[in-house]
């Protein structure tokens, strides 16, 4: 507390005291400004050591000085709702201290001298907040509810503005609002731009409040796409307000819903093409890599400006854009750059987010734009919230109707309190041009109430209501062990069901759709390396015998006796193997695997008692066995999805806890999977039924009996890919291979294998196979457990066996 | 739709399938899609390796259980009517359904999820739960972190919460009791699947 007091303190004085007299000293320069050497020149009387160059660095350092601001006041909000109990989201903190900042220039000032002008807003502010959420956008969850989505983008926001224009019309025409000069078209293109869903505030208010995944990209996806009705609406009714009245006849109305459908979808391809763009650069950058998280940037912002150029929507230029290049240029670039792009996407974000929310409250002190209608403004925020909980249960009774999943009651009270207004729809209003709306200062206003309500208001208020319309929850200290166990369990269960029943949408249009993205488009946008290793991994390790290749390398290495050092090379490969699998894996099943924030993890660790929790047994009494035993599972239960529940959030990404887990977890299924399939194979159980396609190819093939050098332990990774790559079975694997002595050695008690023969069932080499794994990324944290464990294992078993096997040869 | 109606009748007993799990025929062409996809050479019936081929069950701590529990002991393939008859156990329970007095239990009533949850436990069959299985159950759910004392303690603690008659293991009836107050209803049942 004691912190962020300080912090608001010092941004205060450093306003009043610094800023201001560069204000002042501004205005007084002005004058000078144009002849700056000339003035220097003529009051030259001896060799001036330092000067004060004030207009020099004006503009620059004005800009700065305020981004400087909003970090501290973004670090003075977090810090109060770290030690205040976080009632107000961040968004609202941040205007509330924009109102403060803006009084503290305004007292300076007597005139706001920093407001959020349109042009700011709009180019240099709202650009990478919608890259940043398509970029991270849950692709398949988005496409999956598109539908949805679309119907309340469209229509949903033509109802808002229609039926909000029409009623505020109706009410001035009975007479509530006084006198306005206004008339009915200014009404729909105010009613046009105060229908918006802001996808900055959505995403501001929702972060902070965990929500179904379905339900957020609900709402996330309607407030990003609806940005090209916005702009639509309001260009028409802008140029309809500008010809008249009169000449608004039914070939105007046509060409206005005409002009629709070109924005937006002329917007959406413009993004595509870019995004192609872009991942066509991302292919190629291979030798510069140090550059090339640049142009996700740049290519992300040149989409925004040439849709803004061709007045096409530009929001959904620069959504599409992110939306499509993300699957490939995460394939394709390094993964240094990927990290790269991820943070400095978060953090550009995030700045200009608290910037826009500053600038809202700072914007708000000037005393030229109030002009206050009670009429109007009280009747504008009705009529916005009404008509919002209309249209959208409305639009989800008819949705319903044709969706597998109907969206709940629950999911539609929280989808309608959540319809935010926020900057874009200033950014318009402020837009407005002042000589065809006269009464430009009154939407101004009014879209700033409406602003600060939904924000604000709407943000305190929608976590409680959350929580109060969720289903009764047991106490948590009150359920038993066995409760816990068992919820987790059956958290468990379902996603391992929903796995299996392929829940999202998994037909005949989604699978022809991935196999042509597979065939031709990442044919023609992904590394062919980042090709590759999509699916091949995976394959490796579902299907491989890994023991069977520490026998393998064994028996060859035993020929030369360096058994021991290949071993280890070779557990060091298939380390890196794995671990450089999991991070290609953690990527791709990102969507999955969700992410969260860091709200869990640091729950968990400060429900750790400071009791050391070893527990060693007898001399404990058993009430701290209990309490010991609940901490136990609430700590290491492992997490299932639906804990690990997409958030879209500006602030965090996919924490490595997560996945360590998910590592964990894996290892531990594929070598469980590994020893059953072992103990079947030792003999009991007859012939599984296994696909034996090359079967007759492989007994062909001859094994050549391995390069005693260093490509072999890369030719032995490359070997596994190799057998999947066939389209088979390890080999081994094959049941009842009718001679004994096929089978592989651990399987043998006693007899031992010849290896020719067993080389014989391997898959020969070929040059253009080798590497394929590479490059291996080392991971500092090691996957000790697994394969450690296999290795020292079979380390003793297969010494004895080599030493037969070197006999035999 | 003529496609639903043909497709419908490429699968055998399709009535009856529909109305022992209580599927629409939608979701039986959604189900049979699924199958088809997961059963890649197309041989009809489903065996482990498809299973393992989904990703996401590899992720998953006890996904091999659920694996196994589509397969009846002593049988390695899954046929569709064995595939849906499982998942039917996921189905949301229908509210207002009549209550017939001789038709047997719905399969997605709470107590047959309930049988299918024991029997993730219950490997070996016998009815009930011993210490050993949910030893394992606890291995496979818990981090690597926690040791081999500290599972057995766990184990321990469960056992006695829930055992009752003091076998040293827990049955069916006492499962079910310990598990009085968790909404079954909601917590295994797939929205999608109503």
């Amino acid at each position: 507390m004691a912190s962020s007091v300080y912090l608001c303190l010092l941004r205060a004085v450093f306003l009043v005291c610094f800023v201001n007299p560069l204000i002042q000293g501004l205005s007084e320069d002005e004058s000078v400004f144009q002849n700056p050497h000339h003035q220097q020149e003529e009051n030259l009387t001896g060799l001036p050591i330092v000067t004060f160059k004030w207009h020099h660095v004006e503009t620059p350092y004005l800009v700065i000085i305020w981004v400087f601001v909003a970090g501290l006041a973004k670090l003075s909000v977090v810090e109060l709702n770290h030690h205040v109990i976080s009632v107000v989201p961040e968004s609202g903190l941040l205007i509330i201290l924009g109102f403060i900042l803006g009084g503290i220039v305004w007292g300076a000032d007597r005139a706001q001298t920093f407001k959020l002008l349109p042009p700011t807003f709009f180019y240099y502010l709202l650009p990478q907040i919608i890259l940043d959420a398509s970029y991270f956008m849950p692709n398949k969850l988005f496409f999956s509810n598109l539908g949805a989505i679309l119907i309340y983008a469209i229509f949903g926001t033509c109802w808002n503005a229609a039926t909000v224009g029409l009623s505020l019309w109706g009410c001035y025409e009975a007479g509530v609002m006084g006198n306005l000069d206004i008339g009915l078209l200014q009404f729909l293109l105010f009613g046009s731009l105060i229908a918006a869903v802001d996808p900055v505030a959505v995403i501001a208010v929702f972060e902070e409040v965990h929500v179904n995944e379905v339900l957020f990209i609900l709402v996330f996806g309607e407030s990003l796409l609806n940005d090209g009705v916005t702009v639509v609406l309001y260009n028409v009714f802008d140029a309809f307000v500008a010809l008249g009245g009169p000449r608004i006849d039914a070939a105007e109305i046509f060409k206005g819903i005409f002009s629709f459908v070109v924005v937006a979808f002329g917007g959406s391809f413009l993004g595509i093409g870019f995004a192609i763009l872009l991942s066509l650069l991302t292919r190629c950058t291979k030798h510069i890599q140090i550059i090339e998280a640049g142009f996700v940037f740049v290519v992300g912002y040149l989409a925004y400006l040439t849709a803004e150029m061709l007045s096409l929507s530009a929001i959904l230029s620069i959504t599409f854009c992110g939306i499509c290049c993300q699957k490939y240029v995460n394939a394709n670039m390094d993964e240094k750059s990927v990290t790269t792009v991820r943070h400095a996407m978060k953090l550009l974000a995030n700045g200009s987010e608290t910037m826009i929310f500053l600038f809202l409250g700072v914007t708000a002190i000037d005393t030229e734009i109030w002009v206050w209608n009670t009429g109007f403004i009280l009747l504008t925020l009705l009529f916005v919230f009404i008509y919002r909980i209309i249209g959208t249960f409305l639009f989800t009774w008819m949705l319903n109707k044709f969706r597998l999943v109907p969206i709940e009651v629950i999911d539609q009270v929280v989808m309608s309190y959540g319809g935010l207004r926020g900057a874009v729809a200033y950014g318009l209003a402020a837009l407005l041009d002042e000589d065809k709306i006269p009464e430009k200062n009154l939407m101004i206003s009014t879209t700033l109430i409406v602003v600060y309500f939904t924000v604000i208001l709407q943000g305190i208020t929608m976590k409680p209501l959350v929580q109060w319309l969720k289903v009764k929850r047991a106490a948590h200290s009150d359920l038993k062990l066995i409760e816990k166990l068992n919820n987790r369990a059956f958290d468990h269960i379902l996603a391992a069901v929903e796995d299996i029943c392929g829940r999202i949408g998994d037909n005949w249009w989604t699978r022809g759709w991935n196999r042509f993205e597979e065939n031709y488009i990442s044919w023609l946008l992904m590394k062919p390396k980042a090709r590759k290793n999509r699916d091949y991994l995976f394959s490796i390790f579902h299907k491989l015998n890994l023991e069977d290749a520490i026998n393998y390398v064994s028996e060859v290495r035993a020929q030369t006796g360096v058994i021991y050092c290949t071993i280890l090379s070779f557990v060091w490969f298939s380390q890196l193997a794995f671990v450089s699998f999991n991070n290609k894996v953690c990527n791709t099943f990102t969507y999955n695997q969700g992410r969260y924030s860091d709200c869990n993890a640091i729950h968990l660790k400060d429900t750790i008692p400071s009791v050391s929790l070893d527990i060693h047994g007898q001399d404990r009494k058993n009430a701290m066995d209990d309490i010991n035993a609940h901490h136990l599972l609430q700590q290491h239960l492992y997490r299932s999805r639906k804990h690990h529940r997409h958030k879209y959030s500006r602030s965090h990404f996919s924490i490595n806890q997560n996945e360590d887990e998910v590592q964990e977890i894996f290892q531990r299924t594929m070598r469980s999977r590994l020893e059953s399939f072992k103990s079947t194979k030792m003999g009991v159980n007859p012939a599984k039924k296994i696909t034996k396609h090359h079967k007759k190819e492989l007994t062909h093939k001859v094994m050549p009996n391995g390069h005693p050098d260093g490509t072999e332990v890369e030719g032995l990774c490359v070997f596994l890919p190799h057998l999947i790559e066939a389209g088979i079975e390890n080999p081994v694997f094959l049941p009842d291979m009718d001679s004994p002595t096929h089978s592989p050695p651990w399987l043998m008690e006693t007899e031992a294998v010849a290896p020719s023969q067993r080389a014989q069932r391997r898959l020969p080499w070929t040059p253009n196979r080798l590497r394929r794994l590479a490059p291996m990324r080392i991971s500092t944290c090691s996957t000790d457990s697994f394969l450690m464990a296999d290795v020292s294992l079979t380390l003793e078993e297969h010494e004895e066996h080599s030493q037969t096997d070197h006999v035999e040869m | 739709m003529g496609s639903t109606s043909s497709t419908l009748l490429k699968i055998p007993n399709v009535e009856v399938l529909m109305q022992e799990t209580g599927f629409s025929p939608a979701h039986i062409i959604r189900l049979h899609d699924r199958f088809k996809a997961l059963d890649k050479e197309g041989r009809g019936h489903l065996c482990p390796q498809d299973f393992g081929a989904i990703k996401e069950l590899a992720m998953n701590p006890i996904g091999d259980r659920i694996i196994g529990a589509f397969f009846s002991p002593g049988k390695e393939t899954v046929d569709f009517h064995t595939f849906v008859k499982i998942l039917a156990h996921f189905r949301p329970v229908d509210k207002d359904r009549p209550k017939e007095p001789n038709s047997p239990e719905p399969i997605n009533s709470r107590s047959n999820k309930l049988k299918f949850a024991f029997q993730l436990y219950d490997q070996d069959k016998d009815g009930k739960i011993s210490r050993d299985e949910l030893l394992k159950v606890l291995r496979s759910m818990l981090g690597m972190q926690v040791t081999e004392e500290q599972l057995e303690s766990i184990a321990d603690r469960t056992i006695q919460e829930a055992d009752l008659d003091r076998d040293e293991a827990i049955s069916f009836e006492e499962f079910r009791k310990s598990l009085e107050k968790v909404n079954i209803d909601h917590k295994m049942s797939i929205r999608f699947l109503r």
